[in-house]
Parts: structure tokens; C-alpha cells; sequence
């Protein structure tokens, strides 16, 4: 039995479903908050692509870092934790047949955020915290800088206990029956994770406002390492989760995809809930203060239960489209089903390009540089930042785009102009993205170093040539990242455009991005998925190669007799 | 076919239980990766320096 108040409730024209007026507004606030710090850190990125782009070396060493500081932050924390709010409001209240837990309590967490993240943004064009989004000690920034860090992770917490008080009044006023749906699952797993990564946030930036205040003498490195780590590497495991989530909801709502058996997905939301924070330990390989054991157990064993997860997500998703495409009679061969998708419309693309771009780059990549001997030859070379631009923002980045597309037409009532150049966009943004993280890793395989300025150390006493195959490289870095940034430009300005300007679809369903899909019954629909077994088995012989081709590069680094 | 009044699996109220699943996320967090770094840092012996 539903639980909103008179006047504080409207009927989705498309989907049937309730949508809370007060969720609504929160989930547009945070929706329009999220793209405008998108569009600051893509601003930063193309600065950033130009210049480590040899030929061109675009900005000066001083706007180098602070760019790079403000690229980071937006980016990894601001774009990605307030659409991450938006989502769990939507997840906690219309998902539920429930309403908002408290109006006050989101105001507080949106004004906690938004004063944080523009204080951030602030410190860091006063010039003054140049210590790029780790702000590793004994790098020191301001107090406005931290402070704002601090207000930003407080402010989310704030968010994801009011999103917790969503699913207590739903449960306690009996809004649905069973289980919460699978993609409400996913988002409590993401809201989960969240709580561990922003308690350490808030931990790690205390005694740092401190010091910047004067009122501390140091802080030591090493703890802060670790500390920040437990924030840093687990705000993307938020992000992972609900990416996962948002696979599993465009599945359903592009194609009718069904997961074939619930329970294992949820389990794989257990795997992740449980074991993937630890895998922050991936970032102190190479760090002398922790040992060996506690080394291998955080970053192998456990933390592989966290990795089958993610498989098992890579297979069901694909799987669930495949089982309702083959419902409607693609049956024929292996991948008839996947030929008969809708490409053309552009949630549905982006997400399942989002997929395969996290699992064959992203996971493939990350797995090999978090085995503890391999990290040797890669860490702190651009192979890193190749390997998280495949996760976050080919993965992350591109299934919270494609969602956007459901996002805008469904809650803000508003249709997308030149639906064409909708279409498109994913394409171009996911094209620019995977060159960009491909030409990282080779240009990191060369040994080029991430966060350089110069890597041909121009004027430098003691030079370094690397081989000219990394400067061709990073050509490739620059070609991949302006692409990437053309699509990411065309996303905002459509987007705002829709918003803003976009035709009222109020009264009416949204506008279908292609022609209906013919409807599949639950009986009909196919519970032999070979394609999407053949697409798995595609995956672990990619990743054997890579795998032990690493092995052997480590081999070759010095004799062995 | 599952009898309707047998209790649910313990599995499925684990997952139907987000209070003792978030317990459960920060208890691994903070014993395996926080507090045993947090350990070993404490305990590191200081350098010989040359």
C-alpha cells in the first residue's frame, strides 16, 4: 500500500509507475548539479588531453596540476556522487511505491554538497591547492580546500541515510511485497559501500584541515595513504554498484530484459557489499610501511570474491537481454539476438557498451594491475589512468548517460531535440574513450608516468628519451580525449537543451527513442543464453592473454640466471 | 514447490536484511584493510638512517 501524501504524488504517463513530488525535485537537483560539474571537469580534460599530447603541450606546468586537481575532483567525486544521490532517490522512492524519507534532510545533504564542492573548486583556482585529487601529504592545500572535501563526504552520507530512511518507512508501511526490487538491491549495495568509503573521507580529512589550519605539526604519509585510499578506490566501488544497477534497470526498460535467476544476481550485490572496499589496497602495492600478507589477503583471496562478482553481472545482464530477445523469436545462430538490439536508442547503447567496455578493458586491465608482482612494472605509469578511464568513465560515466535518456523525458517531463545526434552520441563518446584508454596503457607500457607535465623533460639537466612509440601514444591520448570530449559536449548541450527548452511530454508516454520492441511474455521468455555464454568465454581468453603476456613482460625486465 | 509458511532461506534474509549487510561491509572493512594497515603502520620499526 502506497504511503504519499495528498498532492505529493504523480503517475508516470509512460511507465505507470509513482513518482514522489518531493523525490522528483531532489532527484532534478542533484541530476542538473551533477552535469554542470561534469561539464567543469571535461572542460579541464580536453586541457588536460592537449597537453600531454607532445605536439601540442597546451597548458603551462603550474595550470598542468591545477587542472589536473580540478579534473580529478569533479570528475571522480562531484559528477559521479551527486548523480549517485539522484539515482538512490529515485531507487528509494518510485522503485518502492514510496515516498522521500525527508524533505529537510535532502535540502540539508544537497547544501552540505553543493557549498562543499564549489569551495573545492574555488580553493583550487585560488592557486593554492595544486595537490591533484589524492592531496597526498606532505602536499598541503587550503582549508577552504579540505573543508569542502569535508562537507562534500558529509553532505553524501547525509543523502545516503535519508535513502536508507526511504527503504525503513517502505518496509515498515508495506509498499511492495517480498524482496526490494533487483535494481533497488544494487542501489542499497552502492548506499552500503558508501557509508564505509565516506566515514574514512571524513576520517582522513580531519586531521588534514587540521594541519592546513596550523594547528597540527604533520600528518604521516603513510597513514594518510591509507586512510585515503579506503576513500578514493571505494568511491568507485560505489560507483561500479550502481552502474551495475543501472545495466539491470535500461535492460528491463530498453529490451524487457529479465535477469534469469534473481538470487544469484543479488548474491553477486553480497560479494560486492562484503569484499570489494578492501581492494583499495591495490594503490599500496609499493608502499613500504604495509606488509607483504596484508598485501596478497586484500588485494587477492577476499578481494577476488568481489571479481567474480562482477563476472557474474557481466553474464547475467547480457544474459537477461539475450533470454527476452530470443522470447520475441531472434533465435537463430548465437548472436542474432544481439544484431536485433536497439542500437538506435541511445540508453540502451551507451549501457551496453558501458558493459563491455568495464569488463574487457576495464576489469581485464584492473585485475592484472592488482596482482601484487605485476603492479611493479605499472604502478604510477599512465597504464593506470588507462585502466580507470575504462572503468569509470567508458563504464560509469557511459551507463549514467545512458540513463539520462530515460532520466530527462521520464522526470524532468521533457523530450530530447535532435534525437538523431542523441543517437549518435554515445557512439562518438565511447569511440573517443576506448582510444583514449588504449593509447594510456601502451603509452604507460613504454614506462610514460601519469600526472607529468613534460615527459620529454625539456631543458631538464638529467634527460630522459622514452621510445618514440610513446610519444605516438599519447598523439593517440590527445586524438582519443578530444573525441571523447566532443561526444561528452554534444551529451551536456543536449541534455541542457532538453531540460530547459526540450518539448513538454507532461500528460502523455515519452516519446519511444525507437519503434516498440514486440512484447515478450515472462513464459516465452529463453533460458539457454549461448551468446551471452560465448561473449563470457570471449572475456576470460582476453583476459588469460593479457594476463600472462604481463607475467612475461615482468619476466623480461632484468636476467634471471 | 517451496511451502509459503517454510521460513525463508538464511540467505535471502541476509539479503533482505541491509542493516546487518551494511554491519557486516564496515566490520570487513575495518578489520581486514583499516585496522590491520593501521597495525602494521603503528608497529613499523623506525629506519637506521646511514
Amino acid at each position: 500500500m502506497a504511503n504519499f501524501k495528498d498532492n505529493e504524488v504523480r503517475t508516470c504517463d509512460t511507465t505507470g509507475l509513482p513518482v514522489c513530488l518531493n523525490a522528483q525535485f531532489f532527484i532534478k537537483l542533484n541530476a542538473v548539479c551533477a552535469v554542470v560539474f561534469l561539464l567543469i571537469g571535461a572542460l579541464a580534460a580536453i586541457g588536460l588531453a592537449l597537453t600531454r599530447w607532445p605536439a601540442v603541450h597546451l597548458l603551462p606546468a603550474d595550470w598542468f596540476y591545477r587542472v589536473l586537481t580540478l579534473h580529478g575532483l569533479n570528475m571522480l567525486i562531484f559528477w559521479i556522487l551527486f548523480f549517485e544521490i539522484a539515482i538512490l532517490y529515485f531507487c528509494g522512492t518510485t522503485l518502492l511505491n514510496s515516498r522521500l524519507a525527508s524533505k529537510k534532510v535532502a535540502w540539508v545533504s544537497w547544501l552540505l554538497m553543493i557549498i562543499g564542492a564549489v569551495s573545492v573548486d574555488v580553493a583550487i583556482f585560488q592557486g593554492n591547492s595544486d595537490v591533484l585529487m589524492t592531496s597526498y601529504v606532505p602536499l598541503k592545500g587550503s582549508p577552504l580546500f579540505y573543508g569542502g572535501i569535508i562537507l562534500v563526504a558529509v553532505g553524501t552520507l547525509v543523502g545516503v541515510f535519508n535513502y536508507f530512511g526511504c527503504i525503513y518507512i517502505a518496509k515498515r508501511d508495506k509498499t511492495y511485497e517480498g524482496s526490494v526490487p533487483l535494481v533497488v538491491f544494487g542501489a542499497t549495495a552502492a548506499a552500503i559501500i558508501a557509508v564505509g568509503t565516506l566515514l574514512h573521507g571524513a576520517v582522513v580529512m580531519l586531521p588534514t584541515f587540521a594541519w592546513s589550519m596550523g594547528w597540527i605539526e604533520t600528518v604521516d604519509p603513510g597513514w594518510y595513504r591509507l586512510i585515503w585510499w579506503a576513500l578514493g578506490h571505494s568511491s568507485q566501488q560505489v560507483n561500479v554498484c550502481a552502474m551495475v544497477a543501472v545495466w539491470y534497470l535500461i535492460a528491463y526498460l530498453a529490451v524487457g530484459g529479465k535477469p534469469l535467476n534473481e538470487t544469484v544476481c543479488r548474491t553477486a550485490f553480497v560479494f560486492y557489499i562484503l569484499f570489494i572496499n578492501i581492494a583499495s589496497a591495490h594503490h599500496l602495492l609499493v608502499d613500504p610501511g604495509v606488509g607483504t600478507e596484508w598485501k596478497i589477503w586484500n588485494t587477492g583471496y577476499a578481494m577476488y570474491l568481489a571479481v567474480l562478482a562482477s563476472m557474474i553481472h557481466g553474464f547475467t545482464v547480457p544474459a537477461a537481454i539475450e533470454s527476452a530477445q530470443r522470447g520475441r523469436g531472434y533465435t537463430a545462430g548465437l548472436f542474432t539476438w544481439l544484431a536485433k538490439c536497439p542500437w538506435k536508442n541511445p540508453a540502451f547503447a551507451a549501457s551496453f557498451m558501458s558493459m563491455g567496455i568495464f569488463g574487457f578493458i576495464g576489469g581485464i586491465t584492473g585485475v592484472t594491475l592488482g596482482t601484487q608482482q605485476i603492479n611493479i612494472i605499472a604502478h604510477n605509469t599512465l597504464r593506470i589512468p588507462g585502466h580507470f578511464h575504462a572503468t569509470v568513465v567508458g563504464g560509469t560515466t557511459l551507463a549514467f548517460m545512458g540513463l539520462a535518456y530515460y532520466v530527462v523525458p521520464l522526470i524532468f517531463q521533457r523530450e530530447y531535440p535532435l534525437k538523431p545526434l542523441a543517437r549518435i552520441q554515445p557512439y562518438i563518446f565511447a569511440v573517443g574513450i576506448v582510444f583514449m584508454s588504449l593509447t594510456m596503457s601502451f603509452a604507460g607500457s613504454y614506462g610514460v608516468p601519469r600526472r607529468h607535465w613534460d615527459v620529454e623533460f625539456t631543458g631538464s639537466a638529467l634527460g630522459h628519451s622514452f621510445d618514440p612509440g610513446a610519444t605516438l601514444m599519447l598523439a593517440g591520448v590527445g586524438v582519443g580525449g578530444t573525441l571523447a570530449f566532443l561526444g561528452l559536449l554534444l551529451f551536456i548541450l543536449l541534455t541542457v537543451w532538453a531540460v530547459f527548452l526540450g518539448k513538454s511530454n507532461a500528460g502523455s508516454p515519452m516519446e519511444h527513442w525507437t519503434p516498440p520492441l514486440p512484447p515478450v511474455a515472462d513464459e516465452d521468455m529463453e533460458h539457454k543464453t549461448p551468446g551471452a555464454f560465448a561473449l563470457v568465454i570471449l572475456l576470460l581468453v582476453c583476459f588469460a592473454v593479457y594476463y600472462f603476456a604481463n607475467w612475461k613482460a615482468l619476466a623480461d625486465v632484468w636476467w634471471v640466471r | 514447490m517451496e511451502d509459503p509458511k517454510s521460513p525463508p532461506h538464511p540467505l535471502q534474509r541476509l539479503m533482505d536484511n541491509p542493516w546487518l549487510l551494511l554491519l557486516l561491509s564496515l566490520l570487513i572493512l575495518i578489520l581486514s584493510y583499516t585496522g590491520w594497515g593501521w597495525f602494521e603502520l603503528a608497529n613499523l620499526p623506525p629506519a637506521t638512517l646511514p
